[in-house]
């Protein structure tokens, strides 16, 4: 077991250090962050020697190593918009980007698992067949295009719940939570719909054929025959088997889920790491780009050794496949 | 647990009782927040918004582009190169200090070391002071933009910003990337103090009891900006109630909003003149003015502003707008095919030509569309051109390095003049002196040259707008560049905030006379 551990967390290393140079790479062709930091008269020579100042002239290598030393010396840098080390803007946005992941989760979770697990029941029932149809369009219908419809009944025509931002957050210890007031809670609700309508149709699909395949399966045949009642079979021995696939998916569509608050953030102006990546692209602000696709990638990178480690831990069959 | 149910019970109550009665808030929505609390770091139109909320300038424009007192109650001309000004007494900085004629003359010294204003502040010798309350504002040549500059003059308290902060920096730098002193605090003369500010999320401004002038009707205590950059949201935020003003007003939402009861929009025509560039320097065809003509013939800059813009713009045959000192009424837009293609006859290039060109998809309202109707145009008289778009953080480099033989470009000039136009967009390219900075076509008239140098030093502004007229003619004439139209400027808000007196041509809304009813 502790081989296997070290094995991915050498993988893990290996990745992040792929990640910082593709980042690095790409920061020098998204544009130039001196023509946002300065007005358009100004002349040529100014600009020149702000980027000399910036250290934006020096050759890739060397710009690379250097920046490579401050990684490890843990400074990534500093943002050329916010004024601040990059690492200490990008922690500062982290609270809303992970409130409205966690939200989403919940709704996710809570909404995904009867219906899937009913629609597995019940395949030919009205109601299986309504939520089946609606998750394809579902699944086809662009976030930001949920999340302005959204915009558009909640908030422009039955004035219920707030367009944009986090409303009233409270800071405790530093973690500005929006889910401690009321009017934070309600300007979470409508971002957390549409970020959550990406994943539902998925999973609802996906809890129902696990389900189903499982109930086909010996044992529960075996169950019926011996006369279990029907919730036993349904939740105890059969729902059980259904979640292991579903937490493997769920951990990976935990990341996708972060990228895909880019959008949501950007349409409810929901200041989180999604919208302020947006923006550092629209400003070229490339260390705050740099910094955030290295601390997104060492998050992805984190949650799916974890969830590969727990794996291991539950399934010990995967730790052998492994060392082939 | 319990203790989680008592903090969120007094957040409750405090949440609903928490307004006070009378006080009047206004939640404010622009596309961008200012970068900096400081107002040398950055020449935009955003920082210029700021400064006339936390700083009063000498002297404002009005609506109808004079000139109206603030700081400098008047001004007379002593000589050729100098402007005596009048401070107002008894003015009150945010700090509590005394504003007097020490801090116009440190503010101008600062003005010519920012690197975003020296270039303004260039034909200026600096501040002379006569006493407490009168200063001669110096410069090193008769400057016929004097006042025009003097509106950009927003006096900073010279004893709140002089010593070093914490780290050991003195308060006085202008640090455009990195902490001082002056991105995270002011004291100003004007209406609003900044009391909280987080960057991109949130400034609060209160009103600043000690304002000395009592004879705003502004009525507002407290305004939160908060940029939402996404225009749908925006508009959203507006119709649902959850902001009372927004600022700028996407073009595809006049209706909506024009439609919505609770709401009021205004537009304004604007100074930003967006235009093409032929590079003359990459394509002998463009050397030819027949060629030019031609193209400009070719463009329908009005069916434009009515298709594309959807009459949200004036479509242009100059640089500078209505009001302006060379404003030329004669030139009008000439969309004419026919026209069109007998010039290229001429030319010998009824065949016509393949040519490249690269356009900003996010700088200006619909400049990807804009650019592709272009195209469309110039197919009609056999010109195929080739475009690429790109974001705007990309499109200036390219823009400079000329990778294109047709740039598209939109200018709105920093001194509210029309001598401004010219001096960046096409007087001949000059490294040493910087005019024709973004001149990518090329043009390069001496006469032109000569007469827009020589504007800047005529004081008698009757003479001086004739030269800027005959600049406006030529240019006209010679096709230069290919004119499209001036953008709308556009503001909206509740039906209680009464936006019509404080806006202005300039885009600088005067928030410390906004009446909230």
């Amino acid at each position: 077991m502790f081989a296997f551990i070290v094995r991915r967390v050498t993988q893990a290393v290996v990745v992040m250090l792929v990640i910082s140079l593709i980042g690095f790479a790409v920061k020098h062709q998204i544009g130039d962050p001196v023509r946002d930091i300065v007005g358009i008269s100004v002349s040529v020579a100014e600009r020149e020697a702000l980027r000399d100042k910036l250290g934006l002239n020096d050759p890739f290598l060397v710009q690379y190593v250097r920046f490579v030393k401050n990684v490890l010396r843990g400074d990534l840098g500093h943002s050329f918009f916010f004024k601040k080390p990059t690492l200490e803007v990008i922690l500062a946005k982290a609270p809303a980007t992970l409130e409205l992941v966690f939200a989403s989760s919940l709704i996710i979770i809570f909404i995904s698992i009867p219906i899937g697990i009913y629609a597995a029941i019940r395949p030919r029932n009205w109601f299986s067949r309504l939520t089946m149809g609606m998750s394809i369009v579902g699944v086809s219908i662009p976030v930001f295009l949920t999340a302005i419809l959204l915009i558009y009944i909640f908030s422009v025509e039955l004035q219920w719940l707030p367009s944009y931002g986090r409303g009233e957050t409270v800071n405790i210890h530093g973690w500005d939570s929006g889910l401690l007031t009321l009017n934070g809670l309600k300007h979470l609700l409508l971002p957390s719909i549409a970020l959550s309508s990406i994943m539902l149709p998925l999973f609802i699909r996906l809890i129902r054929a696990e389900m189903m395949e499982v109930l086909e399966t010996e044992y529960i045949k075996y169950g019926w025959a011996k006369g279990l009642s029907k919730w036993r079979i349904w939740f105890l021995h059969a729902f059980k088997n259904t979640l292991l696939p579903v937490i493997t998916v769920g951990g990976v569509q935990l990341g996708i889920l972060i990228a895909y608050t880019i959008l949501t953030e950007t349409v409810f102006q929901w200041q989180g790491m999604g919208f302020m990546f947006l923006e550092a692209v629209e400003r070229s602000d490339t260390s705050l780009l740099v910094a955030y696709m290295i601390a997104v990638g060492a998050l992805f990178v984190v949650v799916n050794t974890i969830v590969d480690i727990i794996y291991g831990l539950v399934n010990p069959t995967v730790r052998i496949t492994g060392k082939k | 647990m319990k203790k989680l149910v008592t903090v969120f019970l007094v957040l409750v109550v405090a949440l609903t009782f928490g307004t006070v009665a009378g006080a009047k808030t206004l939640k404010l929505a622009m596309d961008a927040d200012p970068v900096s609390l400081d107002p040398h770091v950055q020449l935009s139109g955003g920082m210029l918004q700021y400064s006339h909320m936390a700083f009063d300038p000498l002297l404002r424009w009005t609506k109808d582009m004079k000139f109206e007192p603030r700081l400098a109650t008047k001004w007379e001309r002593i000589d050729d190169n100098t402007m005596r000004f009048y401070l107002r007494k008894g003015v009150k900085f945010h700090s509590g200090n005394i504003f007097t004629a020490k801090d116009v003359k440190w503010t101008m010294e600062r003005l010519k070391e920012s690197q975003d204003f020296k270039g303004l502040f260039e034909p200026f010798e600096g501040v002379k002071i006569i006493d407490d309350y009168t200063v001669d504002i110096v410069t090193k040549k008769p400057y016929s933009l004097l006042l025009n500059m003097a509106t950009y003059i927003f006096p900073m308290d010279s004893d709140f910003y002089t010593g070093t902060d914490e780290s050991g920096q003195p308060k006085d730098a202008i640090v455009k990337i990195g902490p001082s002193f002056a991105l995270t605090h002011e004291s100003g003369t004007g209406p609003y103090r900044v009391t909280y500010r987080e960057q991109g999320v949130k400034t609060v401004f209160e009103r600043f009891a000690d304002y000395w002038d009592k004879g705003s009707p502004g009525n507002v205590d407290t305004i939160t900006l908060t940029p939402i950059k996404n225009d749908a949201t925006r508009v959203a935020a507006l119709l649902s109630g959850d902001v009372d003003f927004i600022m700028p007003v996407p073009p595809q939402d006049y209706e909506r909003i024009g439609k919505d009861k609770n709401s009021q929009l205004i537009t304004m025509s604007g100074s930003r003149v967006i235009t093409v560039q032929l590079n003359q320097n990459r394509r002998p065809e463009f050397k030819d003015k027949r060629v030019r003509q031609a193209i400009v013939y070719a463009t329908n800059n009005v069916g434009i502003v009515d298709k594309i813009m959807k009459g949200t713009a004036t479509a242009a045959a100059q640089q500078a707008p209505e009001g302006f000192a060379g404003y030329d009424p004669s030139l009008k837009p000439r969309f004419d095919l026919k026209k069109a293609k007998e010039l290229m006859k001429e030319a010998g290039l009824e065949k016509g030509f393949e040519c490249t060109m690269i356009s900003p998809n996010n700088r200006y309202v619909n400049d990807e569309k804009i650019a592709e109707a272009f195209v469309a145009m110039m197919a009609k008289i056999n010109i195929k051109v080739n475009l690429k778009t790109m974001p705007k953080a990309q499109y200036w480099d390219q823009f400079d390095a000329q990778v294109a033989d047709i740039q598209l470009i939109g200018w709105h000039p920093d001194t509210e003049d029309s001598a401004n136009y010219s001096e960046f967009l096409v007087m001949c390219p000059n490294k040493e002196t910087g005019y024709g900075q973004y001149n990518s076509g090329n043009y390069c008239n001496p006469r032109v040259d000569e007469l827009v140098l020589a504007s800047q030093t005529e004081t008698d502004l009757k003479k001086r707008s004739e030269m800027l007229r005959e600049v406006e003619r030529i240019l006209y004439d010679d096709a230069a560049y290919v004119p499209f139209h001036w953008q709308n400027l556009s503001w909206a808000g509740k039906n209680n905030v009464r936006l019509e007196p404080i806006v202005n041509v300039m885009n600088f809304p005067y928030f410390g006379d906004l009446v909230v009813e």
